[in-house]
């Protein structure tokens, strides 16, 4: 679950980057935020992750309460979050299994557990056959596929997709989002960070519009009202 | 700290090095340089302080009875004189044998005629502890009743207090110039790599990886090549040390030096270079991984 009560974020250089916003998104929901560049999106990915802090007001992740949360216990906050980066920022020395497998043995899984895990979700993101490949010999949609079994291995309450079809034609585009809303069924929360109309109009899903630091609508599709 | 994660901080911290072999190389040689000549001058610095304290040994104050004292009153000075502070040992001569040991180096007695050893005082040959503070214990030495007159060579004490002195700063200025240089380096090394996994670390943080879980692979990574660094240069140390210390000994005229043995060193070398070595490499990695966990 995520709750944004009243936050504001203002840079060192002066920017405003959020002033004032608010928003929850229930366990289980699928949430689209939208909005044109600069407008806040990557502000609130950095609050979410815990990267930065918020000036003002007041941010739930999953059960942590981010403006008072003490630094040792960020890791375990980010363990109930898995992030999809549009650059997918894959290890190019590792193979598709290490990739995956890097980001459970970070959090202190066993080698039995990588072993019975791993293989899932790579079979899960259909790339059960590609274990053995760096990420230089995959397609971009397949590196992002690789992106999202990695932020998907440690069953992460959340996951955060920033823009995670920004580098994929629009067929790939489409299996990527089809991805998400398929690990949504399966119960984790999903919130999938972009500025491309097409993709969040071709589904029926809760969609945030922020402009300006401010959330401009929120409601189901049809609310991305912005023209930029 | 599990079995598997200690493995997984040995291995990355293995292939980190040969992942980064030039620089690995570079760090290694630098601590070996920085240890060769920090314990190079440290050895020299304790062949002079040895060399010190047996010219201090040789450094004494002469103190001349009283005419009119009688050898027994004279010989019953002697625990006046051991208590004056810094004295170390103290030895009566009567002035019989005072004449003898004069007779001894000169080369023709026979031209002193009816001299004798009425002529010389009952003295007493005392040593010292600390030669830095010879004139005070000499004044100390001249205020007990019965002593006439005293003779120390105090240009030679002032000259060996101020080697001493010079040797010991200047030690010490280069062990921590070298240690400071050392670390630098190896500090460079570590950020070398840690700029290269720049990605690497923020995926780990990103998916939840602790700041200990992130710095341990760097430490073994420095811990590695600061104890091979340390190996190295003990090794050719005790060499190089050999090598110069059987030349010194057989060269001419220097026969009177004595260079302490390396085996009576060998251990607190081991170790300080051991200790020096791995702080270098562990404090180094420390210091470079410690901007990358902020976030």
């Amino acid at each position: 679950m995520v709750r944004f009560t009243d936050v504001f974020k203002s840079y060192e250089n002066g920017t405003k980057a959020l002033r004032g916003v608010s928003f929850e998104i229930a366990d289980g929901e699928f949430a689209f935020l939208v909005g044109p560049s600069g407008s806040g999106k990557t502000t609130i990915i950095k609050l979410l992750t815990g990267e930065i802090a918020p000036t003002d007001g007041k941010i739930i992740v999953n059960d942590y309460d981010l403006t008072t949360i003490k630094f040792s216990k960020m890791p375990y906050m980010r363990r109930t979050l898995g992030v999809v980066f549009q650059d997918y920022r894959l290890i190019e020395d590792k193979t598709v299994f290490e990739n995956v497998a890097f980001a459970m043995r970070v959090v202190g899984a066993s080698g039995k557990e990588i072993r019975r895990r791993v293989p899932y979700v790579l079979e899960l993101v259909g790339l059960d056959t590609r274990t053995r490949r760096r990420p230089q010999e995959l397609s971009g949609g397949e590196q992002q596929r690789v992106a999202i079994a990695r932020a998907l291995v440690n069953n992460p309450r959340l996951i955060i997709a920033d823009e995670p079809t920004g580098n994929l034609d629009p067929a790939r585009s489409l299996e990527i989002m089809m991805l998400l809303q398929k690990i949504n069924e399966l119960g984790t929360t999903v919130l999938v960070v972009t500025h491309e109309k097409e993709l969040v109009e071709s589904f029926s899903k809760r969609v945030i519009a922020i402009d300006g630091g401010k959330i401009i609508s929120d409601g189901m599709g049809g609310y991305y009202n912005y023209e930029r | 700290m599990k079995g598997n994660r200690f493995v997984y901080y040995v291995r990355e911290g293995i292939n980190s090095i040969f992942n980064h072999g030039f620089m690995s190389f570079a760090s290694v040689c630098i601590i070996v340089a920085c240890l060769i000549i920090m314990g190079s001058f440290t050895l020299l610095a304790l062949n002079v302080d040895k060399m010190i304290d047996s010219m201090e040994n040789e450094n004494e104050i002469m103190a001349f009875v009283d005419d009119s004292y009688t050898t027994e009153e004279a010989q019953a000075m002697k625990p006046y004189i051991e208590s004056i502070d810094n004295v170390s040992s103290v030895f009566f001569v009567t002035r019989e044998q005072a004449w003898k040991d004069f007779l001894d180096t000169y080369s023709d007695p026979g031209r002193l005629g009816e001299f004798g050893p009425e002529t010389l005082r009952d003295r007493y040959v005392i040593y010292v502890d600390d030669i830095s503070v010879i004139a005070d214990t000499r004044d100390a030495v001249s205020r007990v009743a019965g002593v006439a007159d005293t003779s120390v060579h105090l240009d030679i004490a002032k000259t060996l207090v101020k080697i001493r002195n010079i040797v010991t700063i200047a030690s010490i200025a280069l062990v921590a110039i070298l240690f400071t240089i050392s670390l630098f380096i190896m500090s460079n090394t570590v950020k070398l790599t840690t700029f290269e996994r720049r990605d690497e670390i923020a995926i780990m943080k990103m998916v939840g990886a602790t700041s200990t879980f992130i710095r341990w692979p760097f430490v073994v990574q420095g811990l590695i090549l600061g104890l091979l660094g340390s190996l190295i240069s003990f090794v050719m140390e005790w060499g190089l040390y050999i090598l110069f210390s059987d030349k010194l000994m057989a060269g001419a005229g220097l026969s009177l030096l004595t260079v302490i043995p390396f085996s009576s060193v060998s251990i607190p070398i081991f170790i300080a270079f051991t200790a020096v070595g791995l702080g270098v490499g562990v404090i180094g990695s420390l210091l470079a991984i410690k901007n990358y966990l902020k976030v």
